[in-house]
């Protein structure tokens, strides 16, 4: 593996009595896409909120590309080239469409002058495909666009690494698709992505590796098969159905030697 | 197009300064003191509008950093200061004082920044009533008369307070159109996110807080020059924190002509309800503004252009 764009060691998160995100290591490769699940309550968000920033941390350290993060400002992560999006979507919602793309530009420091984050933001709003909706007001937007926001909002920063938080939550079929092509274009780019998401399937079918957290710990970390077949894993999280399914559609691709698994 | 709207808006500001120019030098003295204190809240509302517009933190503090100005102005003129050095001495002192202020008063979102402004005031008015060494207690303090005769300095200060009011109109225009100003909106409408694109957020709010509070010091400053006599009462006057808000609501709060439209229609209802209904001024007043701030919620410049855009469209559409 080559040197890890992100490495955390013992990351713990105590709200009170409770240990939210209890001594997390992990390590991601440049360009490499991983899922991070578990059940509610996990904390799968806790752990982003630490590593961006926005949460202070009980102990433990973040190197991002060999600098030491661990005490930075959300701010600061944000312009050293780690953007997130939010699971509850958080956009400027009195402000254009544009805008919220031309605040990401702008304000990352990373695009160099004004009109080249200009350019940027048009860039970013034509790969989200949002670029017919720019004079909108993102109040005016549609759950789904308002998801692409968040993304586009986010490479308008032009991220090394990029942090989706449930970003297909409360998609239907056609809008996930249409999603999952825009994050396997971003990996496309270069960009290490995490991807925080309760649909197995979608996880399974995208990432190169999976996190499983559970209670706060790290339950589990592999190759998506191996993972999915982790007695452990199930009992915490899958359930004995959809491990059987999930077996099922595995032996039938490979069997048909399908690129990716039919519903 | 873009050429165009400049134009006119040069020939918008030229025909300004022109008429004010005009104003100061044919107006009596009774038109002359109205212009001033028109001149006055224009500047205050400007200041007010950066942080209460622009950022959405809704200030009941603009007495406190008025009244400061009064007083750093008028013990800086005592000390020996000519009153052209003790106006950007009042704003400087502002600005040291909210920047220690806003670092505590903008960890507060909402109502509570609104009652904790409010709070600052009370205090003030506390501290400048007891700290007899410096402020002379509720005695009050003279200041220095400024010499000529009454019509010289009515228009000495009509002119010092618009081209005030200008400079705080200017700054806003500025600001406006500054990454800064971009920012101050981004924090207005979600702070979470606006450090998500990586805006420093408190050093933001900070910075915005402190040239909003300088440029209230310094209209202090010249206010207590202009009076020669400041008390307490006067200087930490609560109704100025609640006057100053509603005049930029009036106009359209973060905007760049809200303030100086709110400021003129307030000034002109505020006299009217004093010629027609003396013994019930207050109460008139409040309920004109009641019902002005219910009918048209985000200020009469948006209404403005809202039924101005409409008729174009219609042109446009018989145009076609």
């Amino acid at each position: 593996m080559a040197e890890a764009i992100l490495d955390v060691q013992g990351l713990t998160r105590r709200f009170g009595g409770v240990v939210a995100v209890n001594d997390v290591s992990l390590s991601l490769a440049p360009g490499e896409i991983v899922g991070l699940i578990g059940p509610n309550g996990a904390g799968k968000t806790t752990l982003v909120n630490l590593i961006t920033g926005f949460l202070p941390k009980t102990a433990g350290t973040v190197r991002f590309e060999g600098r030491d993060i661990s005490a930075a400002a959300p701010h600061l992560i944000a312009r050293q080239g780690i953007a997130r999006t939010f699971q509850i979507v958080q956009p400027f919602s009195e402000m254009t469409v544009f805008e919220n793309v031309l605040a990401g530009a702008i304000f990352s420091g990373r695009n160099g002058g004004h009109a080249a984050a200009v350019t940027m933001a048009h860039e970013c709003l034509e790969f989200t495909g949002l670029d017919s909706h720019a004079g909108y007001l993102a109040s005016e937007l549609s759950l789904a666009n308002r998801k692409h926001l968040e993304l586009a909002k986010s490479l308008a920063m032009r991220p090394r690494l990029l942090f989706l938080d449930e970003v297909n939550a409360g998609l239907n079929t056609g809008e996930l698709d249409a999603a999952l092509a825009l994050i396997r274009n971003i990996a496309a780019r270069g960009v290490t992505i995490v991807i925080i998401e309760h649909l197995l399937k979608i996880i399974a079918s995208l990432v190169s590796r999976i996190i499983v957290l559970h209670h706060g710990a790290k339950l589990s970390e592999g190759r998506p098969a191996d993972v999915l077949r982790d007695p452990t894993v199930i009992k915490a999280y899958i359930g004995n159905k959809f491990a059987q399914r999930f077996a099922q559609t595995e032996s039938a691709n490979e069997a048909t030697e399908e690129g990716r698994p039919s519903p | 197009m873009k050429t165009q709207q400049r134009t006119w808006t040069i020939a918008f500001g030229a025909a300004l300064v022109l008429a004010t120019i005009g104003f100061g030098v044919t107006a009596n003295n009774f038109l002359l003191q109205a212009g001033t204190t028109l001149a006055m809240y224009v500047a205050l509302a400007y200041a007010w509008n950066i942080v209460g517009g622009y950022m959405g933190y809704p200030s009941f503090g603009t007495a406190a950093f008025f009244g400061f100005g009064c007083y750093a102005g008028a013990i800086a003129q005592n000390a020996g200061a000519p009153m052209w050095l003790a106006w950007p001495a009042a704003a400087l002192g502002g600005a040291i004082f909210s920047a220690v202020l806003g670092r505590i008063l903008l960890g507060m979102r909402g109502h509570y920044f609104a009652i904790g402004t409010i709070a600052v005031v009370e205090v003030m008015r506390e501290v400048s009533n007891n700290w007899e060494a410096l402020t002379a207690g509720a005695t009050g303090l003279n200041l220095p008369i400024v010499a000529g005769s009454p019509r010289e300095v009515g228009m000495l200060f009509f002119f010092v307070m618009t081209a005030f009011a200008g400079f705080a109109l200017l700054l806003t225009l500025l600001i406006a159109r500054s990454k800064f100003g971009f920012g101050l909106r981004c924090i207005k409408q979600n702070e979470q996110a606006a450090s998500m694109v990586g805006i420093g957020v408190l050093r933001y709010k900070v910075a915005a807080f402190v040239v909003s509070c300088a440029l209230m010091s310094a209209t202090g400053a010249i206010y207590a020059s202009m009076v020669a006599f400041i008390n307490p009462d006067d200087a930490f006057n609560i109704l100025m924190s609640i006057s100053v808000p509603v005049i930029v609501t009036l106009g359209g709060a973060g905007l760049v002509l809200g303030p100086l439209v709110g400021a003129v229609i307030y000034m002109v209802l505020d006299n009217f309800v004093w010629i027609n209904f003396i013994n019930y001024h207050s109460a008139v007043l409040g309920v004109i503004i009641i019902a002005v701030i219910y009918f048209i919620p985000q200020g009469v410049v948006r209404e403005f252009v809202k039924r101005g855009s409409v008729l174009l469209r219609r042109d446009t559409a018989k145009a076609a």
